[in-house]
């Protein structure tokens, strides 16, 4: 089992943080710190592997960890799983973020905290290895955030009642415009 | 947009003031500013120079969301809990936003449901009662039209679903586990998996669901069909009976993974879906554990994966990996078993270091069971000892110890001296220990043993555990002919460095016992060194005033001191540092010196004897003095050793004699097997005490002065710390 995935920079400012068991608040704050610490301090050509810290778990809990570029991808997994099996999910992952930002790199995981995780979710469910097809997730990535766009997504709402206002072409509407919860009542037809 | 910058309350004002003829009446909803985007956010967080600016600009943003959750605003919630969340990753508070994600999780939109969700796996967990709130929820979702919200459902059942919830739930994913869409079979077999982990009693009700997943085609459920499969086989013996006759099953289509030819669909680096390969392996190997039908079914694939497998990328050597740990676990033919180990050693020459470590790993669960096959690759192990990376340092040097045995003890002992010599402090405790341990198995020769500790001490000496300075003590007192060189060397060792607290405590200790084998000159193991008597009391007195020197090692230093009165000529030199010490700030080495010091003036005729030399001590599994001491009049026959040394059966009739009279015919004697940890530091003084607090009296009536060749009884009290309280009774 996955017990925690960690996403985190050079300067070890947390990018992605998703623990599969629970832990108050300051203490997945330790957490990182404390992975951070081990892990900036490997060379780096040692192996990927390292016996985790105290906080997170006994002597059955291993750090497996990549570094690309700026970023460091942490999984803290138990001995179900392969180590070298969760080197290479790390590596599909990567890859299907890539895929999905296309190029990807820090910046998109910093101001898209929330598509990753969606990603993420679609990989690894509850701990556990959920797909490892890269096109089949992201398939799926793409098919939700249609979805979600279609509904007009997070920022939607003022977005697209301000853009009805300015673009009105008064002559064409119908009398009573009603985009969500904002009557517009247009009694003379004019232009704007 | 320019539009974005301003705030909607804003525009209605400028639609307002344009034109006079036309009127807008917008009802607003929306009192206050809209709240800014989760991008704004991060975008002004990153603008924060300092930790103290940062946590400014959050404590703003969520005053501003609380606000915003008061007004119940269904419009921005998503967007305020995104924000939330976001600032929960960077560590501040964010339990107040809960109770909103429950009420996204209830909303309509496809959106509020994914933030939601998300914000109740992060924010939420099953000690919060809040929780069991989302369970209705979760069970509509279930059943929802969109495949995508049965996903988001199914999810998150599967990450934080308690106990309560999966019991109540554990029918709808039961029912989706039979669904023809894969997309939401494969969740469900693992949502499936933790119900069955929360309510262990659950798993029967999957059962008839398992019956057809492995026909499945789609990967990704014959993926987690395998997971569901390998958890049951885990947690229930019945299952795992039951679930033996997929072998067949499961080796055909491990046979057209490799036997397929290329698949763009699954392949990663040539090989087809290695993620699957090495489920299906590990569950082989549960299945073939204590099997020999299984095991039989599975040895033509094994071989065939362990044989045709592409080594050049990590994907292959996952797979080869784990054949290897299931042809060592299951009932392999020995063929197989020789394969899969020359595997194992052909890892640990590539060049890649996780294959390495990964190789090491293995080998070291191997090492029980085919310590033969492993010993061929000795060599390469005890070279990864001197590799730059820890990981595989520590994995070596276990593995190591684990492939010692009489043959190759000299050998393997230089190898892994001069690890313990230029390793890092992390490993010099282990290692030391591991060495003790090996050396004890199998020394050569009581030389060699004693020269190895000897190395182990100088080199590594502050590393050593505590309890193994008297297990050594033990072991140097039963090395008779071995005392001259062995205090020879413990004292030149001490000229050099007096640091190392565990050598110190086992040199002065050692040179308090035979010392005046030391200044005598009879070491016949090599060169006898010339030392005088006042050499010897500056050494130890130079221990007793240092700075380096612990309290423990002063003790030992003071009665070090003490023992050679009885084997020096000269014993002045020695009253006056007694007597000095008697006014020491530590109480313990004060209690010491001020009974020593009674010793040299009121009981200077038992001097000699309580200060004799020990005796060779029997090491018994037993337990500690004190549990046969409280229960004086009933032996405790299994705390003792049987075999009691003759020479001091004599002495202690007189004992007997005097136990006798107490009225305890069976009591056992506890004199000669004292267990070695605790006779020299607190010694049986406690069970002395007790005994001498009885039998005190008898022992002034009868014998008012010790005979000749007294009880051994007395020299384990020499080295008792406070021989006051006893002798305090006599005086009485």
């Amino acid at each position: 089992m996955i017990k925690a995935i960690l996403i985190f920079n050079n300067h070890g400012k947390p990018r992605l943080i998703r623990f599969y068991q629970y832990f108050a608040e300051d203490m997945q704050q330790q957490i990182i710190r404390e992975t951070f610490h081990l892990v900036s301090k490997r060379d780096d050509n040692v192996c990927n592997f390292l016996e985790g810290g105290s906080l997170i778990g006994g002597s059955d809990y291993k750090l497996i960890y990549r570094h690309y570029a700026t970023l460091y991808f942490v999984f803290c997994v138990d001995s179900s799983e392969s180590e070298l099996g969760i080197l290479d999910l790390i590596q599909v992952f990567v890859e299907t973020l890539d895929k999905c930002f296309e190029n990807v790199c820090e910046l998109d995981l910093i101001f898209h905290m929330d598509k990753v995780h969606y990603i993420l979710q679609e990989v690894v469910m509850g701990g556990m290895v959920l797909e490892t097809n890269m096109n089949e997730i992201v398939a799926q990535v793409e098919l939700q955030t249609r979805m979600e766009k279609s509904e007009g997504g997070l920022s939607a709402a003022p977005a697209r009642a301000v853009s009805a206002v300015k673009n009105m072409n008064l002559p064409e509407i119908p009398r009573n415009i009603n985009i969500g919860d904002i009557n517009i009542k247009v009694p003379n037809l004019s232009p704007f | 947009m320019t539009i974005d910058t301003k705030s909607y309350g804003d525009v209605i004002t400028d639609c307002h003031e344009r034109e006079d003829s036309n009127f807008i009446l917008v009802s607003l909803r929306l009192r206050m500013p809209a709240p800014i985007r989760l991008r704004e956010l991060i975008r002004t967080i990153r603008t924060a120079r300092t930790q103290a600016e940062e946590r400014e600009m959050i404590q703003k943003e969520c005053a501003a969301i609380r606000s915003s959750f008061r007004e119940e605003d269904n419009t921005y919630r998503c967007r305020n809990v995104a924000k939330l969340l976001y600032m929960h990753m960077l560590g501040y508070p964010a339990h107040f936003g809960q109770l909103e994600c429950l009420k996204l999780i209830a909303s309509q939109k496809f959106t509020d449901k994914r933030i939601g969700y998300l914000g109740a796996m992060l924010l939420l967990d099953e000690r919060q009662d809040v929780h069991l709130l989302m369970t209705n929820c979760i069970k509509n979702d279930l059943n929802h039209s969109t495949q995508y919200v049965q996903g988001l459902a199914l999810c998150t059942l599967g990450c934080m679903g308690s106990s309560e919830m999966c019991r109540d739930l554990a029918g709808e994913v039961e029912k989706l586990l039979k669904t023809s869409n894969s997309y939401l079979r494969k969740k469900a077999a693992l949502c499936a998996v933790h119900v069955i982990r929360k309510v262990p009693e659950l798993m029967e009700m999957f059962l008839p669901a398992t019956k057809n997943l492995l026909s499945e085609k789609n990967h990704g459920v014959l993926h987690t069909s395998v997971v569901l499969l390998t958890e049951m086989c885990e947690r229930s013996p019945d299952m795992l009976s039951h679930f033996r006759k997929l072998v067949p099953q499961l080796v055909r289509i491990l046979k057209n993974l490799i036997m397929s030819g290329y698949s763009p669909e699954h392949d990663v680096s040539g090989i087809s879906d290695p993620f699957l390969q090495v489920r299906i392996l590990r569950l082989l190997r549960i299945l073939g554990r204590s099997d020999d039908d299984s095991s039989e079914a599975m040895n033509d694939i094994l071989a065939q994966v362990a044989t045709n497998t592409e080594t050049s990328k990590n994907v292959g050597n996952a797979i080869l990996y784990e054949t290897v740990l299931t042809i060592m676990d299951i009932k392999s033919e020995s063929g197989l078993r020789v394969l899969a180990i020359n595997i194992l050693g052909r890892f640990l020459l590539n060049n890649d270091k996780n294959i390495r470590y990964v190789a090491l790993t293995s080998l070291l669960k191997t090492v029980q069971t085919d310590h033969n096959a492993v010993q061929r690759h000795r060599s390469t192990i005890v070279d990864c000892l001197k590799d730059l990376d820890v990981s595989i340092k520590r994995r070596a040097m276990e593995l190591s110890f684990a492939l010692v045995n009489g043959n190759n003890i000299r050998g393997m002992m230089k190898e892994l001296l001069y690890f313990l010599d230029s390793c890092d402090p992390e490993f010099k405790a282990d290692c030391a220990s591991g060495v003790f341990l090996a050396a004890e198995k199998y020394a050569p020769s009581k030389r060699w043993h004693i020269d190895t500790i000897m190395r182990v001490l100088t080199t590594a000496g502050s590393y050593v555990r505590d309890d193994s300075v008297p297990n050594l003590i033990q072991l140097i007192t039963n090395s008779v002919e071995m005392h001259a060189y062995t205090v020879q060397r413990l004292y030149k060792a001490l000229l050099d460095d007096i640091s190392q607290q565990p050598l110190v405590q086992v040199s002065s200790w050692c040179i308090g016992e035979y010392g005046d084998l030391l200044v005598s000159g009879q070491c016949e193991e090599e060169e006898p060194i010339q030392v005088t008597e006042d050499e010897v009391l500056d050494v130890l007195e130079g221990l007793l005033v240092s700075n380096m020197s612990s309290p423990v090692t002063r003790g030992y230093s003071l009665t070090a001191i003490m023992k050679l009165s009885t084997r020096f000529s000269g014993v002045n030199r020695i009253k006056k540092v007694v007597s000095i010490y008697g006014s020491s700030i530590d109480v313990e080495l004060q209690q010491r010196a001020v009974e020593y010091n009674a010793l040299f003036k009121k009981y200077d005729h038992m001097r000699p004897a309580l200060l004799e030399r020990m005796p060779i001590m029997e090491k018994a599994a037993s337990n500690g003095p004190t549990e046969v001491a409280q229960t004086n009049g009933e032996a405790e026959p299994s705390a003792l050793d049987s075999k009691s040394l003759p020479s001091v059966t004599q002495p202690t009739s007189q004992a007997n004699d005097l136990l006798d009279l107490l009225g305890g015919n069976d009591v056992v004697p506890v004199i000669q097997t004292a267990p070695p940890t605790k006779l020299l530091e607190e010694s049986c003084w406690t069970c002395w005490g007790i005994f001498l607090c009885q039998v005190g009296q008898f022992l002034l009536l009868s014998h008012p002065c010790p005979s000749p060749s007294p009880p051994s009884c007395w020299t384990a009290l020499a080295h008792s710390p406070s021989l006051m309280t006893s002798l305090q009774l006599f005086h009485r």
